[in-house]
């Protein structure tokens, strides 16, 4: 693709006839802007269609549009105790992850911005988690979770014999552990966010704010703070994707137990679609997860496009 | 873009199809026998058809017991491109075979007598519609229960054989200050013991409820009884068992930290490996209640529609899989049994020889039946909703009663 | 003279609050770097002592056997291979996957920024959608169109489905940062009859370094890290390192080599921890320059 555009800047460059140059330069920049529209167009909600035609059918192993079932998917999906486990889960882990990792992406970026000395090593470190895929620092973090080979055991080790971390071997809890996994998966990639931000605030706003004797705090919490709106919102944004499509981080901790306590909707689409051989009803559970997340983008994204015309 | 696109296709196709002839015949086999021991042993069988002149073009997919190779296997599928052979279990043989993409051994299956040799029972899925279509590689059974010698000697030193010696030898090995049972707390190694519980109530029992999936008897008083005596069990699990790997709850039984673990013949390479000897340092044997009886899973080589070039490379690798020195050196390694009963038994250890043994037995008095917890009982869809149910109530959430009834109507909905 | 206490004061609460600050800071690079310590110091034991459970300890006989295995005498399919071979598999398919989708990126955040049109907003907003949807339902009609194309089982096809979902964030990336670049230049080069890809070339690129690393890293790091569709995509000669890293520590039914496995996610992991140590402080820069203004 990227040959072909070469190839037309010369022909633009030299062509004789002015007028049919100018109407060129006109439709270039939509002929530029149209391969990569047409592909999402095709490869997004063409797909996003095709499988929610998918969810109507009883499509097995492999999509048969032979076999119309209605809404049955739905009906079943709805009143399968796993998908109401995975809805519930989802509930949990998004508030809690998106909320711990904002705070904690605001915090460490404000201590981090204290004119630290070290700060090009410790970033790194809070950065790197983001680089690796989690299915082997899953097992990391289930080693380190449990009881009788990780940290409870080191505890006890060092003769702190009361202490005791079983979250992840207990139905109640174990979402939580998956929670503190991903957290520290994404949590400084939001520091970095909010580092970017703080580090974009004009200075002279602070400095007007300290000969006025507002106290740190204050400032950050009346002046910096608000500021960061922006940032707020696009870390939001991220988070709330990579809650929804979480997937591979569950399976390497838990695989959906102790039980199915630990069941998310990405997982119950993953094993509907191909584990149970259940197409249909993956499908169907996949447009419920393209509801919800769209139900929250959407709204976002036109008030931050509506915005950038105001301004 | 869309030119080049289609150009380029176009020549793509036009050079594979001038080259195809020129090329020596060639076999891609999808599989998930990733691991050294598995994966030495399959290089075993690629050797073999190097020898015969056909090139072996490996793709290798791990993950999830084949769950993931089965997905790279319907993006192949669908995008018109099968690989030559894929490595398959149980009912996912046949239900591919429906999707009418598989290939036909009946030429090689029928010159090397094939019907006499391989179990019936595992016929039954290498063959769909009467033709066969798959070359079984090995049987493993799952009603094997590894235990640690010294634990059991210090438990009375005599392996129990029913269910009342079995909790005593577990309460003795409580006693002794040990955990009594090695196990890991995932769905399909919670329905390993279950398959066995299962089996030990009878092999009709075990046919009506996991096989014929018959409503009465799934939703049963015997059920309930299974689902209770799977309560036993748990109750001489360790507190930390959930999420366990199989092979941590090995280890705790080679360590000699866990008295036993209920597993699929495949435990005993981790035995092995550990340098320990079958007989001396660990025990091998049926599920108490279940001997003469053998639940098995068996890796079978689904083979694909292919182009009339790769044809005969295709039933070459078909015939080297059921070369019995080939089953010999491969089984040995892999822990299971050969796939064809007439494969001497030199080269196993006394625990293989024991699976060959009991298989044989089992085949012949017609007590051979496919595990439910790997997939040769029932389809995906039916083996996973019995698995929510097992799961479930092997980590409390339901008492047998309610167990049993979930079990029926989960079954129900998912057939 | 009472200057003097009040000033030891401040003094004292600053050195205590530089105190807490860098104390908080180093507890969270310790829960940052736990996960990678366990990998690390497993990897550099022998078998046994995993086996014995000492999961947290400093190996007791050190050996770097596990990582010489992994690299290149680990078992990935029938050939004892190791993960050496897939590097190159991996790099030939991110590099032009990369690339694509960071010029194609830049190029609509251009169009979307510069020659805005009627409905640019809307273009803008479903491009950016596609971001969210989850890769497992594209699998199967992803298969179909690469098959119709021909593009099955080819490394031109794993390219080609890996530029289609960077795209909407390779846009958004660079629409937030030309959004804050002077339009009047872009209209006064155009007065002085410069071409659209004049303008690109020689205004806008040249200042675009830090949105570049910002969306090289997030497209390395993602597509490096893909295994869906490289296990569903690729052929056996292009098998991609997540792959062949899956392989070798995903089996099902055979001995785990724990040591091995960690060594090899480290391995694997190498190319993205160093893209993200040594261009940390760009990404930093770059997110600040536009990334993260909405």
């Amino acid at each position: 693709m990227t040959q072909t555009q070469a190839e037309i800047v010369p022909v633009l460059t030299q062509g004789a006839d002015r007028g049919a140059r100018e109407t060129l330069q006109e439709w270039l920049p939509k002929l530029v802007l149209a391969p990569s529209f047409a592909l999402i167009l095709l490869f997004v909600y063409g797909f996003i269609l095709f499988t929610a035609v998918l969810s109507f059918t009883g499509s097995k192993l492999l999509p048969d549009f032979s076999t119309w079932v209605g809404f049955g998917n739905y009906v079943r999906l709805f009143n399968h105790p796993n998908w109401i486990v995975s809805l519930k889960n989802l509930a949990i882990f998004s508030v809690l992850y998106i909320a711990v990792c904002t705070v904690l992406g605001l915090g460490l970026a404000i201590l981090l911005d204290q004119k630290i000395r070290g700060e090009g090593f410790l970033r790194p470190i809070y950065l790197y988690p983001m680089a690796l895929s989690f299915f082997v620092t899953g097992v990391a973090w289930k080693w380190f979770l449990d009881p009788s080979i990780g940290l409870e055991h080191v505890m006890h080790t060092w003769g702190w014999e009361s202490f005791s971390f079983r979250w992840i071997k207990e139905g109640k809890m174990a979402i939580y552990t998956i929670v503190i996994a991903a957290v520290w998966q994404s949590s400084g990639f939001v520091m970095a966010m909010f580092l970017a931000g703080l580090r974009g605030v004009d200075n002279e706003v602070i400095k007007a704010a300290q000969i006025d004797g507002a106290s740190t705090v204050m400032i950050y919490r009346r002046i910096i703070i608000p500021l960061m709106r922006p940032v707020f919102l696009s870390a939001f944004v991220v988070l709330a994707h990579l809650a929804i499509k979480s997937y591979d981080l569950v399976v390497a901790m838990t695989d959906g137990g102790p039980g199915t306590a630990t069941w998310v909707p990405a997982l119950f689409m993953q094993k509907f679609t191909f584990g149970r051989n259940e197409m249909a009803m993956g499908a169907s559970s996949a447009i419920i997860m393209m509801m919800m997340i769209f139900s929250i983008i959407v709204p976002y994204l036109y008030s931050e496009l509506r915005g950038g015309r105001r301004s | 873009m869309l030119r080049k696109l289609l150009i380029g296709t176009m020549l793509s196709t036009a050079l594979t199809a001038y080259a195809a002839p020129s090329f020596a015949e060639e076999v891609e086999v999808l599989h998930w026998w990733t691991s050294g021991g598995e994966a030495a042993a399959l290089d075993v069988l690629k050797k073999n058809l190097e020898a015969e002149g056909v090139t072996w073009k490996d793709m290798p997919v791990a993950g999830g017991g084949g769950e993931q190779a089965m997905t790279a296997l319907r993006a192949r599928v669908t995008a018109g491109n099968p690989p030559t052979a894929v490595q398959a279990l149980g009912f996912d043989i046949t239900d591919w075979a429906k999707q009418g993409v598989v290939g036909d051994l009946g030429e090689v299956a029928a010159e090397e007598n094939w019907d006499a040799v391989i179990p019936a029972a595992l016929q039954a899925f290498s063959k769909y519609d009467g033709k066969w279509i798959a070359a079984p590689v090995n049987v493993h059974s799952t009603n094997w229960v590894w235990i640690n010698k010294k634990a059991l000697d210090a438990a009375g030193g005599k392996a129990p054989e029913t269910w009342d010696e079995l909790i005593a030898v577990l309460d003795k090995m409580k006693a002794n200050g040990i955990s009594p049972i090695g196990h890991g707390g995932q769905a399909w190694q919670d329905a390993t013991i279950f398959d066995a519980v299962v089996l030990a109530e009878g092999t009709d029992f075990y046919k009506a409820s996991m096989i014929d999936l018959d409503p009465a008897a799934l939703n049963s008083d015997k059920m309930v009884g299974v689902f209770d005596k799977m309560g036993k069990l748990k109750e001489y699990v360790d507190a930390d068992f959930s999420g366990r790997d199989w092979n941590l709850a090995s280890a705790m039984v080679i360590e000699g930290k866990a008295g036993m673990q209920f597993m699929g013949d495949w435990a005993k390479g981790e035995f092995l490996k550990a340098g320990l000897k079958p007989g001396a340092d660990f025990v091998c044997i049926r599920f108490p209640g279940t001997q003469g009886a053998v639940t098995f899973n068996s890796d079978q080589f689904m083979m694909f529609k292919v182009g009339d070039a790769n044809k005969a490379a295709q039933l070459k690798m078909a015939s080297a899989i059921e070369d019995p020195a080939f089953q010999s050196a491969f089984n040995v390694v892999k822990g299971s049994a050969p796939a064809r009963t007439d494969v001497p038994n030199d080269a196993f250890d006394d625990c293989g020889k024991k699976a060959m043994a009991d298989l044989a037995e089992a085949d012949k008095s017609g007590k051979l039946f496919g595990s439910m917890a790997h997939g040769h009982a029932n389809p995906a869809a039916v083996k996973n909703a019995m698995y929510d149910v097992i799961t479930r109530h092997f980590n409390g959430e339901l008492d047998s009663k309610a167990a049993a009834e979930e079990l029926a109507n989960a079954v129900a909905a998912a057939q | 003279m009472s200057a003097a206490p009040s000033q030891d004061n401040a003094a004292r609460t600053g050195i205590i609050a530089r105190a807490v600050i860098y104390s908080l800071l180093i507890l969270f690079a310790v829960y940052y770097l736990l996960p990678l310590y366990v990998m690390v110091v497993n990897s550099l034991k022998p078998l046994d002592e995993i086996r014995q459970g000492q999961m947290l300890d400093l190996p007791s006989t050190w050996t770097i056997e596990p990582w010489l295995s992994a690299w290149s005498t680990a078992q990935i399919g029938v050939s004892p291979t190791g993960l050496k071979p897939y590097f190159l598999n991996s790099i030939l398919m991110v590099v032009p996957a990369v690339a694509v989708s960071t010029l194609l990126g830049a190029l609509n955040g251009y169009v979307l920024t510069k020659w805005r049109f009627r409905g640019d907003n809307m273009v803008f907003g479903l491009m950016l959608l596609a971001c969210f949807i989850p890769f497992q339902i594209v699998l199967i009609p992803s298969a179909r169109i690469l098959g119709e194309l021909g593009l099955a089982g080819t490394v031109t096809g794993l390219v080609l489905i890996h530029v289609v979902y960077g795209l909407g964030f390779t846009t958004l990336f660079f629409r937030n940062y030309y959004e804050a670049f002077p339009t009047e230049l872009v209209r006064a080069a155009q007065i002085d009859g410069a071409s659209f890809f004049q303008i690109f070339r020689r205004i806008l690129l040249p200042s675009s370094g830090p949105i570049i690393v910002v969306t090289v890293i997030w497209q390395f790091t993602n597509i490096w890290n893909d295994f869906l569709f490289g296990a569903s995509f690729a052929d056996f000669d292009s098998i991609p390192i997540t792959v062949a890293l899956n392989n070798l520590v995903n089996s099902s039914t055979g001995v785990k080599e724990y040591n091995v496995h960690f060594a090899g996610a480290v391995l694997a992991a190498l190319p993205t921890l160093v893209v993200y140590i040594v261009s940390g402080r760009y990404f930093v820069r770059g997110l600040m320059a536009g990334a993260v203004k909405g």
